[in-house]
């Protein structure tokens, strides 16, 4: 028997934006969420979704209802929002029932991230300007601490989860990094919310693999950045007749060549102290397949491996042929060399495209040598923190997030590639040609994961395997290296 | 008036009450809990205070980094403080000379105690880029070169044999000034008679300074030694923002350490255990520092 | 002074220094009046080839992915403000104290609270982040003033403890015959006495509280309250950094203490020579 007559309501959408998925509702007769509830969903277990979201909806459009309790009988031609289904079920999932704040709507989310300046900024900014149109009635608060790659972020953040005051939702590396958070104690598991949101099914399952600690998901990736870039300049490509080195062979040839032309064959950086790990995790992916690669970082692969022995010997002739005033340089500075002519290559996380824009230097770009076929990927995710103060409206942050419309919004202004795999060819269209490119590849490659960027390991072996190479730097020293990054990988996996 | 020395007593130790408490609980109540801390095996982000013994303490001392970064915070003490005394003292000694525009000589010696390390580290950083062969020189090096001193180019911070001595030159910088600004006090409190005195004795001006005038500094020289050393030991801010640990560590310091072994590798106890040794090492260098103030209060 | 040529050498070796110190701020200068594509570390001394204040302009309000400093240069003058008063009278207090009522143990509680100067604040973030939220002031400006006051209390007293070691103990005992308690004392002689002392403290404190950033970042985690430090290290980004926006908003937030070197500077010295020959 159908009780109610569902009218369809134009509201002025252009004074809200888009609104919240979902539909508005006048009531043809007095009745209680709980009777909604189960007309429209076939389930009265869903009459606080509605409360909430009208709640939500009344704080910003008087028109609507505002719901005290959940067996509030509402007179007939009282309005109320019937939020998606997808959202309901997510609210069911995340909310607390003895929570009753939480059925009000408004309040804040507040967003972590280390994201301050440019691009990144941008991209951040788009991706509230998504979630203010679903969510009019929160206020967003922008907790952002600058400093190589949260360096100064992470220590803000982990005495406040300690203390159980965290932000509604925080910048993550995707992979181990979280090991770094004890997710069992601090995060929400996000599996739920992975199967109504259907997310599962559009990241790739290498990807969806490194997203999974403990047999859960800890965060929702909004991005993906290469790490095995080998940039050069085109104008001495071009004037010595030089093509891309596809192995560490070719590679050395043009090194010694140039060496002999006066030029920097090679540039590197290390004033942050993980630019020249970050090049030793490329070229370890180019000494091993894949599949030993990534069993670096889960015992099956000792680090006794010739790959590894492999990789510091080419990291050790490499050095023969890099500026001597490494040490000196963030990883930006040094492509000065580039922009000036005095330098050829670079290997740099595909962030480097940025720098190359905004100085209008023509760039190259190719796989480091011997990983054709890899992708070493690094991706930021948002977290969801059990004690988040205002749980209800980290959903819509996470939606936002994963969603299609968000990841394109904010890879094309950070520039880096959205990490679903479902991006049409005309939505690929609206990226530069670096990116496009790097979609083929994510779509095609075999993906493993950063050491340096926080997916292959925990923070404390990056900690370690970081201070094993850079003493390299200085010592040369390959089998002490390499014991040394056995003794790491002893410690990280306790065997 | 024995009462009324009894009533001031007690409310002297009244009026010091709060700040006794506050130090108690930030100062001390932190300190005890960084110690337990230390001697635990917290070791990941959730807090597990089993107690551990002094492991935390081996490891510290089994890892070449933390040793580099102990030899390196007594270079940089040493040429920091050093450094900034002469430094400081020179240009106070100058400047006692009856200059013209003194008033600029000194703002202009002194504004760099105004700026953050955070903010100086930077420009640091840039003006201490050796530059290379293929970019050609940069920064001071480039400066060096166009006034003819070549030969003293260096490749500051890039250059593990030089690394931490690179930081100290911009923390010299930032803190001589200040140095300056106390002995040119001093000097001004000196009595013209003494050193008269001293030259009628038949004393040349370089015997004054060094048995009239030194001696007459010394609280001087020791109120800014404590001044000095604690920003010494407790330096990491210049660090980050100038070098980052430099190549091979060379300009590590154990602040800096403690900061990425707490934050980023979550070993709590560890950074913990280097703090109390920090703190051990600043008992070693205050308590000479009291025994001295306190014995010369007994003798005035 | 009778030979000339020492003089010139004398005034050639003080100019010689003054462009040491100032090197580093010709440098700020410069590159903040570049644009991004003109910034090069390799031409760090060239002047810019035009003149524009836009580098200043986005450091200050924001635009084109930054988060202007203005706001947070307010919150900055709000904290600065009480904690660097409040701690230069706790200071003088405890100084005053230390330096003339010395009752049993005061000399063990001086060199305790002397200690505190040197805990290196890192290390104690977590059981301050916890202090703090358990009284309720975490995440405010109150919180971090509360955080300075107390950690200034070392430096304040240990200056003004030297400062009125340096007063007559004539003048004193010449009060207390007068019939003068330790208040009065502390009103009728000290106070007067004091005021180049406080130059000295409040200079102090107000450049170290104004500079600092790790309390500011760890206290002040709500982007409403932070202080000017922090909007600073954000105009950094992690993957890109305008070293002309950045040095445009490092001059900018420096200026205020700046500014109270140059024209106060002569205070502090003043200060710095009424305390002098006593450590």
């Amino acid at each position: 028997m159908k009780l109610w007559k569902f009218l369809a309501v134009l509201v002025a959408f252009g004074v809200l934006g888009l609104a919240q998925a979902g539909n508005p509702l006048v009531l043809d007769k007095a009745s209680t969420p709980q009777d909604i509830a189960l007309s429209v969903f076939g389930d009265a277990a869903f009459a606080p979704a509605i409360m909430r979201a009208t709640n939500s909806k009344a704080l910003v459009d008087p028109t609507f209802a505002r719901i005290t309790r959940l067996d509030e009988v509402l007179p007939a031609g009282a309005k109320v929002w019937v939020p998606e289904e997808t959202w309901a079920k997510a609210f069911l999932a995340v909310w607390d029932p003895n929570r009753v704040e939480d059925l009000f709507g408004g309040g804040k989310l507040v967003v972590g991230s280390w994201w301050t300046a440019g691009g990144e900024a941008e991209g951040l900014e788009a991706l509230f300007a998504l979630y203010r149109e679903g969510y009019p009635d929160v206020v967003i608060v922008n907790a952002t601490v600058a400093g190589g790659a949260g360096f100064v972020f992470k220590a803000v953040l982990k005495p406040r989860l300690i203390a159980g005051d965290p932000p509604d939702t925080f910048q993550l590396h995707a992979g181990l990094e979280v090991e770094g958070y004890s997710p069992e104690t601090y995060l929400r598991p996000l599996d739920d919310l992975y199967a109504i949101f259907g997310w599962d099914k559009v990241f790739p399952p290498d990807l969806l693999d490194l997203m999974r600690y403990q047999g859960h998901y800890w965060g929702v990736p909004v991005n993906i950045h290469r790490s095995n870039v080998l940039w050069y300049s085109k104008e001495i490509f071009a004037q010595y007749n030089l093509t891309p080195p596809a192995n560490w062979d070719e590679f050395f040839q043009i090194c010694e060549f140039l060496k002999g032309k006066g030029i920097v064959p090679i540039t590197l950086a290390n004033a942050g102290g993980w630019e020249a790990p970050h090049l030793f995790e490329t070229i370890l992916a180019s000494t091993m397949t894949p599949e030993e690669y990534r069993g670096l970082w889960t015992g099956e692969t000792p680090w006794t491996h010739p790959g590894v022995t492999k990789a510091l010997e080419i990291l050790k002739k490499l050095l023969d042929y890099v500026n001597p005033d490494y040490s000196a340089h963030t990883w930006d500075t040094v492509l000065e060399y580039i922009a000036a002519g005095r330098g050829a290559m670079n290997v740099m996380g595909d962030w480097a495209m940025g720098w190359f824009m905004a100085k209008g230097v023509d760039v190259g770009w190719a796989p480091v040598p011997g990983t054709k076929g890899v992708f070493v990927a690094l991706s930021d995710t948002f977290a969801f923190p059990k004690r988040a103060p205002n749980p209800i409206n980290v959903i819509g942050w996470l939606e936002v997030c994963g969603s299609k419309a968000g990841q394109i919004a904010f890879n094309m202004r950070k520039g880096s590639i959205p990490a679903r795999t479902d991006i049409t060819p005309e939505e690929k269209a609206q990226f530069n040609s670096y990116l496009q490119s790097c979609m083929d590849d994510w779509a095609r490659d075999a993906i493993v994961p950063s050491v340096m960027h926080g997916a292959a390991a925990p923070e404390s072996w990056v900690v370690d395997f970081k201070d094993a190479v850079n003493l390299f730097l200085v010592t040369k020293d390959v089998a002490g290296t390499q014991a040394a990054l056995v003794a790491a990988a002893k410690a990280a996996l306790g065997k | 008036m024995r009462f009324k020395l009894r009533r001031d007593t007690i409310l002297s130790v009244l009026l010091i009450l709060p700040s006794a408490l506050a130090i108690f609980i930030f100062v001390y109540g932190f300190i005890a809990f960084t110690a337990y801390v230390s001697f635990s095996n917290w070791n990941r982000l959730v807090p597990d205070y089993t107690f551990v013994g002094a492991s935390n303490y081996l490891r510290l001392f089994q890892n070449p980094r933390f040793i580099i970064t102990l030899r390196n915070l007594g270079v940089f003490t040493g040429l920091f403080v050093g450094g900034s005394l002469f430094l400081g003292f020179f240009l106070a000694v100058l400047l006692d000379r009856r200059i013209k525009a003194e008033g600029f000589f000194r703002t202009v010696y002194l504004y760099p105690l105004a700026l953050s390390f955070i903010v100086t580290g930077v420009v640091w950083r840039w003006l201490l880029n050796p530059g290379s062969p293929q970019m050609g020189s940069t920064g001071i090096n480039l400066l060096l070169e166009m006034m003819g001193l070549g030969f003293l180019k260096s490749g500051w911070y890039t250059d593990p044999r030089v690394g931490i001595i690179a930081v100290a030159v911009a923390a010299i910088w930032q803190m001589s000034g200040y140095v300056m600004a106390m002995y040119l006090a001093g000097l001004r409190g000196i009595p013209e008679e003494l050193r008269e005195a001293a030259r009628v004795d038949g004393a040349s001006e370089l015997q004054i300074y060094r048995f009239v005038v030194l001696p007459l500094l010394r609280p001087i020289t020791f109120g800014a030694l404590i001044v000095l050393g604690h920003i010494s030991l407790k330096i990491y801010d210049l660090v980050v923002a100038m070098t980052g640990p430099g190549p091979g560590y060379s300009c590590d310091v154990p602040a800096y350490f403690m900061w990425e072994l707490t934050f980023r590798a979550n070993r709590f106890a560890q950074g913990a255990g280097i703090a109390v040794i920090l703190l051990f090492i600043v008992s070693l260098l205050i308590i000479p520092y009291l025994r001295y103030s306190l014995r010369r209060e007994v003798e005035a | 002074m009778r030979i000339k040529p020492l003089r010139i050498l004398l005034y050639a070796v003080l100019l010689a220094f003054a462009a040491y110190y100032l090197m580093p701020v010709y440098v700020l200068v410069v590159t903040s009046l570049k644009g991004f594509a003109e910034v090069n570390l390799y031409r760090m001394w060239n002047p810019p080839r035009s003149f524009s204040l836009e580098s200043f302009r986005r450091a200050l309000f924001g635009g084109m992915g930054y988060q202007g400093l203005a706001p947070n240069i307010l919150n900055s003058v709000v904290m600065v403000l009480p904690a660097t008063l409040i701690s230069a009278a706790l200071g003088s207090l405890n100084g005053y104290i230390f330096a003339r009522w010395q009752f049993r143990g005061a000399n063990t509680l001086f060199t305790l609270a002397l200690f505190g100067m040197f805990i290196p604040y890192q290390s104690i973030l977590i059981p301050l982040v916890q202090t703090l939220r358990a009284v309720g002031l975490y995440g405010s400006i109150p919180g971090l003033i509360l955080t300075h006051v107390i950690y200034g209390i070392p430096i304040t007293t240990l200056i003004f403890r030297n400062y009125y070691a340096t007063v007559p103990k004539e003048l004193v005992e010449a009060a207390r015959i007068d019939g003068a308690g330790l208040l009065g004392v502390y009103r009728r002689i000290m106070l007067p006495l004091s005021l180049p002392g406080f130059a000295v403290v409040l200079i102090w404190q107000f450049t170290s509280i104004w500079n600092d950033f790790l309390f500011a970042v760890t206290v002040a985690q709500n982007p409403a309250v932070q202080p000017v430090t922090v909007a600073l290290n954000n105009l950094a980004g992690s993957f890109i950094v305008e070293w002309n926006v950045q040095m445009a908003g490092a001059l900018l937030a420096a200026l205020p203490t700046l500014l109270v070197y140059i024209f106060l500077g002569r205070y502090f010295m003043r200060g710095l020579l009424a305390g002098s020959l006593k450590g």
